[in-house]
């Protein structure tokens, strides 16, 4: 029966396709989703990085959790290791021994899956950048902004309990600092880290809690919050970059089905096997070489994974000596101090999007993006940010830099002490100036054309270079864009002019105070009348005469 | 691979006869070399006799006294080396970091600048001035002990500057412990007898010469076992994993997404 009726339908795909439409409505779910449109851009695809990095980061961790075990109860080891057998360790750091020369596979695995993590991180880190310098985040993606922001800050948190689960010396070393960090918050500190470790550092207990968020809490608000994410990319559908036809109410590419559900399973694969190439030929993190861990050794050279090390840097750029005792209470403001830049740093991080459309009144929807340079303060901002960012995360190497460099620690330290505070600001200077000085090339552009470097002798005996005018769909690129000027402080419904507004006045006045404007058309006329192609003006000269 | 290849195939190779010839002049070449070397060992002179010594004295005067003092006893730019010992001797002029090519934070390691007769000739030079530390036997610098035992107290010993896994690390203003990768065993030795410029002195109370020959013994497994997981990357740690993945994983596949990118256009 059921062949007939399949073969009149054509054939068995179309028969399962049938089945399920008429109990779960496939078809629309196919048609909604199935025909959004996605642009093409290379810079589109990073955040389908950190979600394919990801799947292999479920799919490597599931394979380690056969064979990880979350107790600190001490054993002596007997396996492979030669240098290891006879000592005592804790059964999570025998069992990633075993893991790494015992269990077929498993040290591949174990290297897929941190490096799929450090990935994962970096890849959503520069989705991020590449989201704020092109404004990505404007109205109405702020939310998403947030969620990814939240995502960023998961990873870290992921990575983090990851680093501290095999219970070797370079993980313990990281989660003494951490304690450490909770130590110095007065007052619910030293209580805060007990309930933490059940105990005394290091107790019996951390890493099978540590075990439990990383396996069970973290992965799942990950997973959660990378469906808010997607779900909200439907929603408000993909931005793209400016070019002829590209406006704020429509999307610019190719639909989902078929052409981005192939050309994303293929990427799928391709970060796949080059995390594979990379796991299968690096080591990372060789936990045999720690030993287990044992709370008096530390070893020089003990950094956190890259994605903490900007909180590492902060805690050793901090200024010493900055202990003070009040109230019965130690401030201990050489670590306070460092967690509060960083979490300070994130905070506006988070905020940025907020401020922004704050300081500009915009309240538009942007879904055609940015050039950077269109954006000189943002752009500016960023860099001054990634600049801040990238002194904390040189900080957390100063030894190995001191070292590799044949320079002094102390030389580099107060260099990068100088760098973290000066640094954003030269490279807020920088950039702004080199935006606008780009913003004013592409003027001259749109204006002029280009420099074609033919140079053509009049005859009566000048010679000139032929600038090719654009056509309209270059020039489309060089034009569009927001025009925002400083805005005034204005008096309120009361008629008093607030601090709020002062202060936004000011913000404004700091974002748009320098800018180029786009070529209006008015500009663009004028200026083809007055040297409209010199060469057929001259030409027709000649005839006229 | 003869007698591989002979258990593994019934037939006899056409090769049999040439790597049986092979096998046996190894053999017999081998243990010539080995029992000339042993002899050549045995034959090596163990006690400073005195013409020795005043080949050490002529040296010292003519290369260490300049900064050390004619008596050794020390100047305003170099320590005192009376009562420093042979092995501290074979140490600083062995590793080449004797004589000092320059003064800095920390005397650099360079190419021996002496032969082994020469060094040994100052080495017991020195040690005729006062008690000192003496060169390690061979016996104690075999790497035969218990790495595991040895890794336990490097790194509750060592590891804070030199790293877990001897790589090197930092100390302040320009001072560094170096990479113990491609140290010989006696000096990793005699570095922990004396204690050479920065480093502390590990003495055989502190620990025994049985707990140094484990250290040495857990080194060399270090050194001669590389990674099972591939490339080391310097076993520089996270940062240089950070610095690899930003760099050429991330950078790999941006430019695979520029690549992709472009197919379409």
């Amino acid at each position: 029966m059921s062949n007939a009726v399949q073969a009149k339908k054509g054939g068995f795909l179309a028969g399962t396709a049938n089945y399920l439409d008429e109990r779960v409505g496939v078809a629309g779910i196919l048609k909604e989703f199935g025909r959004k449109i996605f642009p093409d851009h290379w810079s589109f695809m990073l955040g389908e990085v950190a979600l394919y990095s990801f799947l292999v980061l479920l799919l490597s961790g599931t394979f380690l959790t056969f064979f990880f075990q979350p107790a600190m109860t001490p054993v002596i080891y007997d396996g492979a290791y030669g240098p290891l057998k006879g000592a005592e360790m804790s059964i999570a750091y025998a069992s990633t021994l075993d893991i790494s020369f015992e269990v077929r596979g498993g040290l591949l695995m174990r290297q897929v899956h941190h490096w799929s993590a450090l990935l994962f991180v970096a890849a959503a880190g520069l989705h991020m950048l590449r989201v704020f310098f092109t404004g990505a985040f404007r109205k109405p993606r702020e939310i998403n902004w947030l969620v990814g922001f939240v995502l960023f800050v998961l990873g870290m948190a992921g990575g983090f309990t990851g680093y501290s689960l095999p219970d070797d010396l370079l993980s313990g070393n990281g989660l003494r600092i951490i304690d450490g960090m909770i130590k110095g918050i007065p007052v619910i500190g030293a209580y805060t880290s007990s309930l933490l470790f059940g105990g005394e550092f290091p107790g019996e207990t951390i890493v099978a809690r540590l075990y439990g968020l990383h396996i069970l809490l973290v992965p799942a608000l990950i997973l959660v919050f990378i469906v808010i994410h997607l779900f909200m990319v439907v929603i408000h559908k993909h931005t793209h970059y400016s070019g002829a036809g590209k406006r704020d109410d429509n999307v610019v590419g190719y639909p989902l089905m078929p052409v981005y559900v192939a050309k994303a399973g293929g990427f799928f694969f391709i970060v796949f096997g080059v995390i594979m190439l990379i796991a299968a030929t690096i080591t990372i993190n060789p936990v045999w070489n720690y030993g287990g861990y044992d709370p008096s050794p530390v070893s020089a050279g003990t950094q956190p994974d890259w994605y903490i090390g900007f909180l590492d840097g902060a805690l050793r750029l901090a200024p010493t000596h900055l202990e003070v005792t009040a109230g019965g209470v130690t401030w201990a403001w050489n670590i306070l101090l460092p967690m509060i830049v960083g979490v300070g740093f994130l905070a506006v991080v988070a905020l940025y999007p907020f401020i922004e459309a704050w300081v500009t009144g915009d309240k538009r929807e942007h879904h055609v993006l940015d050039r950077p340079r269109n954006a000189p303060t943002r752009t500016a901002i960023g860099a001054a940010g990634v600049t801040f960012y990238a002194a904390l995360w040189a900080g957390a190497a100063t030894d190995l830099i001191a070292t590799n460099f044949k320079m002094s620690l102390n030389q580099v330290l107060t260099s990068m002490q100088i760098l973290l505070i000066v640094g954003p600001i030269i490279a807020f200077f920088i950039t702004k100036r080199l935006c606008l000085s780009l913003q004013r090339k592409d003027r001259e552009i749109v204006l002029h054309g280009r420099e074609s470097g033919r140079i053509v002798r009049l005859p009566h005996g000048e010679y000139i270079e032929v600038h090719e005018p654009l056509d309209a769909h270059d020039m489309y690129k060089l034009v569009d864009f927001a025009d925002y000027k400083p805005t005034l402080a204005r008096p309120n419904a009361k008629g008093k002019i607030t601090v709020g507004a002062r202060v936004r006045a000011g913000l404004s006045r700091f974002y748009f105070e320098d800018r180029i404007s786009p070529v209006g058309q008015i500009e663009l006329e004028a200026a083809h009348h007055d040297h409209a192609s010199e060469l057929d003006a001259e030409a027709h000269k000649e005839l006229t005469n | 691979m003869a007698f591989m290849k002979k258990s593994n195939g019934s037939r006899r190779s056409p090769f049999a006869a040439v790597l049986v010839i092979a096998a046996g002049l190894a053999l017999t070449g081998g243990g010539y070399a080995a029992t000339t070397a042993a002899v050549a060992e045995t034959a090596a002179p163990a006690a400073a006799d005195a013409a020795q010594l005043d080949t050490g004295h002529k040296l010292f005067l003519a290369n260490c006294a300049s900064c050390h003092g004619k008596n050794a006893e020390g100047t305003n730019n170099a320590p005192s080396l009376i009562g420093v010992g042979a092995a501290s001797v074979e140490f600083q002029v062995d590793s080449g970091r004797m004589p000092a090519q320059a003064s800095g934070p920390q005397i650099q390691k360079k190419y021996p600048q002496f032969t082994a007769d020469q060094i040994d000739a100052m080495a017991a030079w020195v040690a005729t001035l006062a008690p000192g530390p003496a060169i390690p036997t061979d016996a104690q610098l075999e790497a035969n002990g218990n790495a595991t035992r040895g890794g336990e107290l490097f790194r509750i010993n060592c590891a804070m500057c030199h790293n877990a896994v001897g790589a090197g690390g930092a100390l302040t203003e320009g001072k560094y412990a170096p990479s113990l990768v491609g140290v010989p065993a006696d000096h990793i030795y005699e570095a922990m007898l004396t204690g050479p410029q920065n480093m502390p002195v590990f003495n055989d109370a502190n620990l025994t010469p049985a707990d140094k020959k484990d250290i040495i013994t857990y080194l060399k497994y270090v050194e001669s076992n590389p990674s099972a997981g591939g490339y080391e990357l310097g076993n520089l740690g996270p940062v240089a994993e950070g610095l690899f993945i930003w760099i050429f994983g991330l950078g790999l596949i941006v430019a695979i997404t520029i690549w992709l990118g472009a197919k379409s256009n």
